[in-house]
C-alpha cells in the first residue's frame, strides 16, 4: 500500500510539473472548463435555492384554495359558499379571500393587491386608506413609509393610499410586486361585488386529511376547484425546473465547445508529447504508468476547474444575488426580486455536476493517451 | 550473455513501401564487454539494439537473455526487464524539456517508488560521478552538447541496471568530448556493466577500450553480407 501512494505521488509530481511545463495550454484550458462549470453550477444552485425558498414560503400558506369555476375559466366566489361548505371534520378554519391583479401604466407593471387574512401574522388589515407594499413597487414607484401612491380605479377614479410600512426583505421574492389593503378599500378600489370573495381558503391540521377534505369540497360545492398546497409546491418545481431546462438547453451549446475544445486540447498530442511518452517508455516506463500519469494531469486539472468553477458559482449565486441568471431564473416579470437566496448545497446535485464535468473530460483525454502508449517505444531511437 | 538467432526485422510488412532493415543476424554478446556495432547509415544498427534493449520485437528469430527469452515477452514483462536490465543513451540524447537534470535523471525509477530521500542521493552521486553536480539544478535546455550527454548517461545508470546500449553517442560531441566519452564507457565496464554502442564513428570503434566490434551491412552481419 504504501508502496502504490509512493508511485502516485511521484506520478503527481511528474503530472504537476507537465501542467507547469506547457503554461499557456493549460491556463486556457483550465480558464474555459472553469467557467463552463461556473455556469452550470450557478444555475443548479440557483435554481435549487428558488425551490428551497419558495417551499419555505408556501409551507406557511393554507392547506386548500378553493375557486369557483365557471366555462372552465375562475370565477368570483360567493360569500354564501362559507357556509355552504359547512362543518367538515379535521378543517380548522375556513374563509374568503380578496385578492386580484393591477396593472400601473405609469411605470407597465403588475401588483398584486390583497387583503390581509384574518390573523396574518406580520401588519394585519390596513386602516382604511392605509397601504402596505413589497419592496419592488417602492422601488420602482419611488415610496417610503408615508408617502402617498395614486392610482386610478376600475371606475376610472383616482384613489391616493398612503404607504403604513413597507413589507420585509425576507420575503421579497414572494412579495415584491405584493400591496396590502382593507376590505373596504379593495372592494371600492376593484368595484368588487360585496358578497363576492376571490377564493376561499381552509386550512387542514392533519395533512392525512387534506385529499379527503378536497374531495367532500368536490361533493358539496360542484362548480369549485380545490387547489392543494402541495400542487403548488408541484407546479413551482416544474416551472423552476422548466427555467433550469431552458437556460441548460441555451447552454448546451457552448457546453458542445467546450467538449470540442478539450478534446483537442486534452486529447490532440502534440508531437512533442508523443515524443515525450515514447521517452518515457523507453527508459522503464510501462502503458499504464503513463496512463496513471496522464489520468493524474486531466484529474488535477478537472478538479481545480471543478472546485473553482463551484466556489465562483456559490459567490455568484449568494453573495452577488446570481446577477448573470436573474432576467431568466427568477420571473418574467418587471418588478425583479432583489433577494439573497440562502446558502444551501445538495450533495445529489453536485455529486451530479462532478460526474457530468470532470468524468467524461478524463475519459477523453486517456483514450487517444492510451492509443499513443501502447505503441512500441523504439520510435524515440530514430 | 545475450543470444541472437536468425533476428529479422521488417517495417510496415505486406506494404508496398516495407523495409527489411535486418535480415537474419545470429550473434551470442559476451557480458562485462565493450561491443561496438558499426556500419554505414541504413545497415540495421540502431534496428538491432533497440530488439536488443527490448524497446521493440523482432519479426521473427529469438532475443534471449542469460537463457530467457525476450522476444516472446507479454509488453508489461518486456518493460520489467527493459527498466531493470537495460539503461539507454540515444544519439539525441531525449532529455525531457522543462524538467531540471537532476528531475531528468530521476525519472525511470519513478514506477519503481523507491523512498524519494534514497533516489535523490543516488542521482546527486551520480551526477557527481559524471562532473555534473554543479549543473543538478538547471533545466536540461540551458546544457551543452556534452553535458547533455553525461546528463543523458546519468539516467541511463539510475536503475543501476546491467547493460548499457549508447546509439550514436559521439554524434553531436567534438573529438575531445568523443574520447572523455569512450573513457567513461570503459570505466562502467570496469565497473561490471556491458556496454553495447552503435556508431560509425572511428573514434569509437577503433577505441583501444573497445573490446569487440561488430561491422553490419544492409541488415546483416558484414561477414555474412
Amino acid at each position: 500500500m504504501r508502496q502504490f501512494l509512493r508511485r502516485q505521488r511521484y506520478l503527481i509530481d511528474y503530472s504537476l510539473s507537465a501542467l507547469a511545463r506547457r503554461p499557456g495550454k493549460h491556463l486556457a484550458l483550465l480558464l474555459v472548463y472553469t467557467l463552463v462549470v461556473f455556469l452550470l453550477a450557478s444555475v443548479m444552485l440557483f435554481t435549487q435555492s428558488l425551490r428551497r425558498e419558495a417551499a419555505l414560503v408556501l409551507a406557511q400558506s393554507p392547506e386548500i384554495i378553493l375557486q369557483r369555476q365557471i366555462a372552465g375559466r375562475h370565477d368570483l366566489m360567493p360569500a354564501e359558499y362559507l357556509d355552504r361548505i359547512g362543518r367538515i371534520r379535521g378543517v380548522s378554519a375556513k374563509y374568503g379571500r380578496l385578492w386580484g391583479y393591477f396593472y400601473d401604466p405609469a411605470v407597465r407593471a403588475n401588483y398584486t393587491l390583497m387583503v390581509p387574512p384574518p390573523g396574518s401574522p406580520a401588519h394585519g388589515e390596513p386602516a382604511p386608506g392605509d397601504i402596505v407594499i413589497g419592496a419592488g413597487i417602492a422601488r420602482t414607484r419611488g415610496l417610503e413609509v408615508g408617502d402617498y401612491l395614486s392610482l386610478r380605479s376600475a371606475r376610472g377614479e383616482p384613489f391616493a393610499f398612503r404607504v403604513a410600512a413597507l413589507l420585509p426583505h425576507s420575503t421579497e421574492l414572494v412579495s415584491t410586486d405584493l400591496m396590502l389593503l382593507g376590505a373596504d378599500d379593495f372592494r371600492r378600489f376593484f368595484a368588487f361585488p360585496a358578497d363576492r370573495f376571490t377564493d376561499i381558503v381552509l386550512q387542514v391540521r392533519n395533512p392525512r386529511e387534506v385529499r379527503k377534505v378536497a374531495e367532500k369540497l368536490s361533493l358539496a360545492l360542484p362548480d369549485t376547484r380545490p387547489i392543494l398546497r402541495e400542487e403548488i409546491l408541484r407546479t413551482y418545481d416544474a416551472v423552476f425546473g422548466w427555467r433550469q431546462g431552458l437556460v441548460f438547453v441555451l447552454m448546451g451549446g457552448m457546453v458542445l465547445a467546450f467538449v470540442i475544445f478539450a478534446w483537442d486540447r486534452a486529447a490532440g498530442l502534440s508531437g512533442e508529447e508523443r515524443r515525450e511518452i515514447g521517452i518515457l517508455k523507453s527508459i522503464g516506463w510501462e502503458t499504464g504508468d503513463v496512463l496513471r500519469m496522464k489520468f493524474w494531469e486531466g484529474a488535477i486539472l478537472s478538479l481545480t476547474a471543478f472546485f473553482l468553477g463551484y466556489l465562483l458559482a456559490y459567490a455568484h449565486v449568494f453573495y452577488l444575488s446570481a446577477a448573470l441568471f436573474e432576467p431568466v431564473l427568477k420571473g418574467w416579470a418587471v418588478l425583479y426580486p432583489d433577494f439573497r437566496p440562502i446558502p444551501f448545497v445538495d450533495g445529489i446535485q453536485v455529486a451530479t455536476l462532478f460526474f457530468f464535468t470532470v468524468f467524461p473530460y478524463t475519459v477523453a483525454t486517456i483514450v487517444p493517451i492510451w492509443r499513443t502508449a501502447v505503441t512500441d517505444p523504439d520510435a524515440v531511437m530514430r | 550473455m545475450i543470444e541472437l538467432r536468425d533476428v529479422k526485422k521488417v517495417f510496415n510488412q505486406g506494404r508496398g513501401n516495407a523495409l527489411w532493415a535486418v535480415r537474419g543476424v545470429t550473434l551470442d554478446l559476451e557480458p562485462r564487454q565493450v561491443t561496438v556495432f558499426t556500419g554505414p547509415s541504413g545497415s540495421g544498427k540502431t534496428t538491432l539494439l533497440s530488439m536488443i534493449g527490448a524497446l521493440s520485437r523482432p519479426t521473427s528469430g529469438r532475443i534471449s537473455l542469460d537463457g530467457t527469452l525476450l522476444s516472446n515477452l507479454p509488453e508489461r514483462f518486456m518493460t520489467q526487464v527493459r527498466r531493470r536490465t537495460f539503461g539507454f543513451v540515444f544519439q539525441r540524447f531525449n532529455l525531457i524539456r522543462g524538467l531540471t537534470v537532476l528531475e531528468n535523471v530521476m525519472l525511470p525509477a519513478y514506477p519503481l517508488a523507491p523512498d524519494y530521500g534514497d533516489l535523490r542521493r543516488r542521482a546527486r552521486a551520480l551526477l557527481a560521478q559524471f562532473g555534473m553536480d554543479a549543473k543538478a539544478d538547471d533545466k536540461v535546455e540551458w546544457l551543452s552538447g556534452g553535458e547533455a550527454q553525461r546528463a543523458a548517461i546519468c539516467r541511463a545508470l539510475i536503475n543501476a541496471p546491467l547493460i548499457l546500449i549508447a546509439d550514436e553517442p559521439t554524434a553531436n560531441l567534438d573529438s575531445a568530448r568523443s574520447r572523455e566519452l569512450i573513457g567513461l564507457l570503459g570505466e562502467l565496464q570496469d565497473l561490471g556493466k556491458t556496454v553495447l554502442v552503435a556508431s560509425h564513428d572511428p573514434l569509437v570503434f577503433e577505441s583501444a577500450r573497445v573490446s569487440r566490434v561488430v561491422e553490419l551491412r544492409d541488415g546483416l552481419l558484414a561477414e555474412d553480407a
